[in-house]
């Protein structure tokens, strides 16, 4: 029996432009997140928030977010690892129950991209790298991870068509995903065809900011056993961390944070790869799905354009990944990305993920990277 | 002061790797080595963390490298929009370090290819910035 559990996992619809303010579409997940469950809000100890400040217009966003859910006046702060944050949340909130220090928390991560500018956002981008030896030379996301994507190709004959095979696959779930931003399966052809933004990358290789929100509540096992019939078992946390900057790191065809993270995972599940009936990749870029692949071990260095190739990774293959559509469908506000893979994961477990739900599944992953491949959390979960 | 001239775009003017700027201005890409346990640095560090130290030496990268990967960046960020298209790569040279730099744009971006064969040089740029490339060896 483990000791921590996810009771609820709930999110907002993922979209270019909310419509509404960043407490009110908190709510949106948190409402999903709670629903049902035998769970009163004064129960809950502790809320961690979790979202990128430079993209937040409200400074210190943890204190509002909890005086809207009325969360008030347990404790509230504020968590930030880029585009993992709302897992990194989720290993705070692991600690801290596992400490006994308390009993229920929640972890609510959001972001709403649509309030900066194209100006203001294309700004931030030029900070995204080391300000010193990288940035002024302009290095952006979608440049570093293109930079793998070559490196990959070239040591391993990875090509185009094979990056391009990820988003058909990821396309073709986005469009069962209601909560998705994009909706619309796409073809090999349109894929290859879009516009390139950094070589090898074109538009449909890249993910697009969104708003939205994600909301995960932890507790221990005493109380989640009285708070719902199916709660779903935290068995293994992993974190890990690469050098800001790429020229510092050791190798430019994998992600060793990822590696490491996974190492840690499965040590604390005692699982190994075969184990994992479903899993959630970060595919920021359709490279970084691929780099998850072998950096998880799903596929030995190299091999990881066969499980696409032979779609090993849809539903129904050896181990089926982003049944959500991905970032790529459901776009990316990153501070939410986290906590809604988590979601994907908890209904798969549940057998709650309607028409897109892997058969008997009773262990799932969540491998969520910050930045071009700085931090990276995985996550392991049963039933 | 004085690190504010490295960039197509600065964020950064203080800092006591500084020298750099001033190597550049000489024809020259270096990087720093600790004095201690031998340790190469670059970006280059004016600190050794494993020795605790600040007993760091310059030195040149004179080399000739090995590009691991690129991008033509077509799409850049504030800054740069007069400036794309760029290539960017990481090299790694035989003093033990790689470098993330641009390509130079003398070479045709369908030219650049994983494993050619470059060497460093500082790039003077026309708003007095100053920078380095990679050029054909
Ligand atoms: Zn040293």
């Amino acid at each position: 029996m483990q000791e921590v559990a996810i009771v609820g996992a709930g999110q907002s619809v993922f979209s270019r432009n909310c419509g509404m303010s960043i407490r009110e579409l908190c709510f949106e997940a948190y409402k999903e997140a709670i629903e049902g469950l035998n769970l009163s809000h004064k129960e809950i100890d502790a809320s961690i928030i979790c979202s990128a400040p430079e993209y937040d217009k409200q400074r210190t966003p943890a204190a509002l977010i909890s005086e809207y859910l009325e969360l008030t006046p347990k404790p509230t702060f504020y968590i930030e690892s880029i585009c993992s944050s709302s897992s990194t949340g989720l290993r705070v909130a692991w600690s801290l129950i596992k400490s006994g220090l308390h009993q229920v928390i929640a972890v609510i991560g959001f972001q709403k991209m649509s309030e900066l500018t194209s100006r203001e956002a294309a700004e931030r981008m030029g900070r995204g790298d080391d300000i010193m030896f990288g940035s002024p030379l302009g290095i952006t996301m979608p440049a570093g991870y293109a930079m793998y994507a070559h490196a990959h190709m070239a040591k391993y004959g990875t090509t185009e068509e094979d990056l391009a095979l990820i988003r058909v696959k990821n396309s073709n779930y986005g469009a069962m995903n209601p909560k998705a931003t994009y909706r619309k399966a796409l073809s090999l052809e349109e894929i290859l065809t879009s516009d390139v933004i950094c070589s090898p990358l074109k538009k449909y290789d890249c993910c697009a900011n969104a708003d939205g929100s994600s909301c995960l509540l932890i507790a221990s096992a005493e109380k989640a056993k009285k708070i719902t019939s199916k709660p779903v078992w935290i068995m293994g946390i992993g974190m890990g961390t690469s050098e800001l900057n790429m020229s510092a790191r050791e190798s430019l065809t994998s992600l060793n944070c990822a590696r490491e993270a996974a190492r840690q995972a499965y040590q604390m599940a005692d699982l190994g790869p075969e184990d994992i009936d479903v899993a959630e990749v970060h595919d920021c870029f359709t490279i970084a799905e691929l780099l998850a692949y072998e950096d998880l071990r799903f596929a030995q260095p190299g091999e990881g354009v066969r499980l696409i190739r032979d779609k090993q990774t849809y539903v129904g293959g050896k181990i089926p990944v982003n049944t959500d559509g991905g970032l790529l469908s459901k776009g990316h506000p990153i501070g939410a990305t986290g906590g809604s893979q988590i979601r994907t994961i908890v209904r798969q477990l549940r057998g709650e993920a309607g028409e897109t739900q892997v058969e008997n599944t009773q262990i799932g992953l969540i491998h969520n990277v910050g930045g071009v491949g700085t931090y990276a959390n995985v996550t392991i979960l049963g039933r | 002061m004085g690190f504010e001239k490295f960039g197509v775009v600065s964020f950064t003017s203080d800092a006591k790797v500084a020298p750099l700027v001033d190597y550049l201005e000489k024809g020259k890409v270096m990087m720093t080595k600790c004095q201690q346990c031998g340790k190469a640095f670059f970006p280059p560090k004016a600190d050794c963390p494993r020795c605790v130290s600040s007993n760091v030496e310059w030195l040149e990268i004179s080399s000739i490298g090995t590009l691991l990967a690129f991008t033509v960046v077509n799409y850049g960020p504030s800054g740069f929009e007069n400036d794309t298209p760029y290539t960017l790569g990481i090299a790694e040279f035989e003093e033990g370090v790689k470098v993330l730099g641009r390509v130079s744009k003398a070479i045709s971006p369908e030219d650049v290819k994983v494993g050619m064969r470059v060497k460093l040089a500082p790039l003077k740029l026309a708003n007095e910035q100053i920078i380095y490339e990679m050029q054909r060896s």
